[in-house]
């Protein structure tokens, strides 16, 4: 059981919440000019990492709001909780984030801080 | 319209919906189903200054910007919901006149005001039992340093989803399943509490 720290209502069981698969993917502004390889790629392709994976999650039975988590997928210790779209590019380039995630280091960017 | 409509409770096979708890004579915990509320969902701009003057002076109270607060006076509670979210929950019956009230005063203020009075029932526990009891079926934090009176949260109760509003420090809890969830959540609670009601 995971505890996910909903950038709004804090600290809940992972059981409040819905999976939304990999974050930052951007869909092709026209498919129909893609080739099937292309679509497929768009639709079917995750990174998959063994190592921290950027992340949407829902509070669905919470604020039903949408965010973003970073989370390791071999440990499932979560390094990052932030907003969706405020914070995407930052979590991109988040320097060092890869090393010794440390459990102090969640991030809340909500207005409950 | 509204006033032909009967405002039954959600639990009616098993106990009878009552105004109010009323005074507490034993230390017992006790458990009821209050008179179902007027519910209205309120959606707007918390960055918008206009939007939270004006509904503030509708209400008659300020509008609970942080998380999981409640706000209230005297003919409505104002629940957190989410950031552009919240519940107003008025006596039976008052939902029509605020909604009127509200929607006037917005004007063409960026907002959605939606009468949602059939959604919830509404029970109350109350008594020494009470957090305990709910700690039976909630993950949350109820201890006082992490969930005060005042504050309000959605989650899961026995799996079924619940708004629960800590009312004072008896503890005294409102419990907001929804309606088709009230007899479920009613017939988990009163087996969860019997041990606190010697
Ligand atoms: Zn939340």
């Amino acid at each position: 059981m995971l505890t996910i720290n909903c950038p709004w209502c804090g600290p809940r069981d992972e059981t409040e919440f819905g999976f939304g698969g990999e974050a930052h993917r951007t869909r092709p502004a026209d498919p129909s000019a893609l080739s099937d390889a292309e679509w497929a790629e768009f639709l079917f392709m995750r990174t998959n990492p063994k190592g921290l994976h950027r992340e949407r999650w829902v509070h669905s039975h919470g604020c039903r709001r949408w965010f973003n988590v970073e989370r390791h997928t071999v440990t499932n210790e979560i390094t990052r909780v932030y907003q969706m779209g405020s914070a995407s590019e930052a979590a991109e380039t988040a320097p060092a984030a890869e090393q010794a995630p440390a459990t102090a280091a969640i991030e809340k960017q909500g207005s409950r801080s | 319209m509204a006033d032909t409509l009967i405002r039954q409770g959600g639990a009616t096979r098993f106990t009878q919906a009552v105004a109010s708890l009323g005074a507490n004579t034993g230390n017992g915990t006790r458990l009821a189903e209050l008179t179902p509320p007027g519910q209205i969902n309120l959606r707007g701009r918390p960055s918008d200054p206009r939007f939270v003057r004006t509904v503030g002076a509708v209400l008659g109270c300020v509008l609970p910007l942080n998380a999981n607060t409640v706000t209230s006076a005297a003919e409505v509670t104002v629940l957190w919901l989410g950031p552009d979210e919240w519940l107003l929950v008025t006596p039976a019956g008052e939902e029509t006149a605020l909604i009127a009230r509200l929607r006037e005063a917005l004007g063409d203020i960026h907002a959605a005001v939606t009468d949602v009075t059939g959604n919830r029932t509404r029970l109350r526990l109350s008594g020494p039992g009470a957090r305990e009891t709910l700690m039976k079926g909630c993950s949350l934090d109820l201890h006082p340093r992490g969930f005060r009176p005042g504050q309000c949260a959605q989650t899961l109760l026995a799996r079924g989803g619940i708004i629960l509003h800590q009312i004072d420090d008896a503890p005294t809890y409102d419990i907001y399943p929804r309606r088709s969830f009230s007899e479920y959540t009613w017939m988990w609670l009163s087996d969860a509490v019997a041990e606190y009601q010697r």
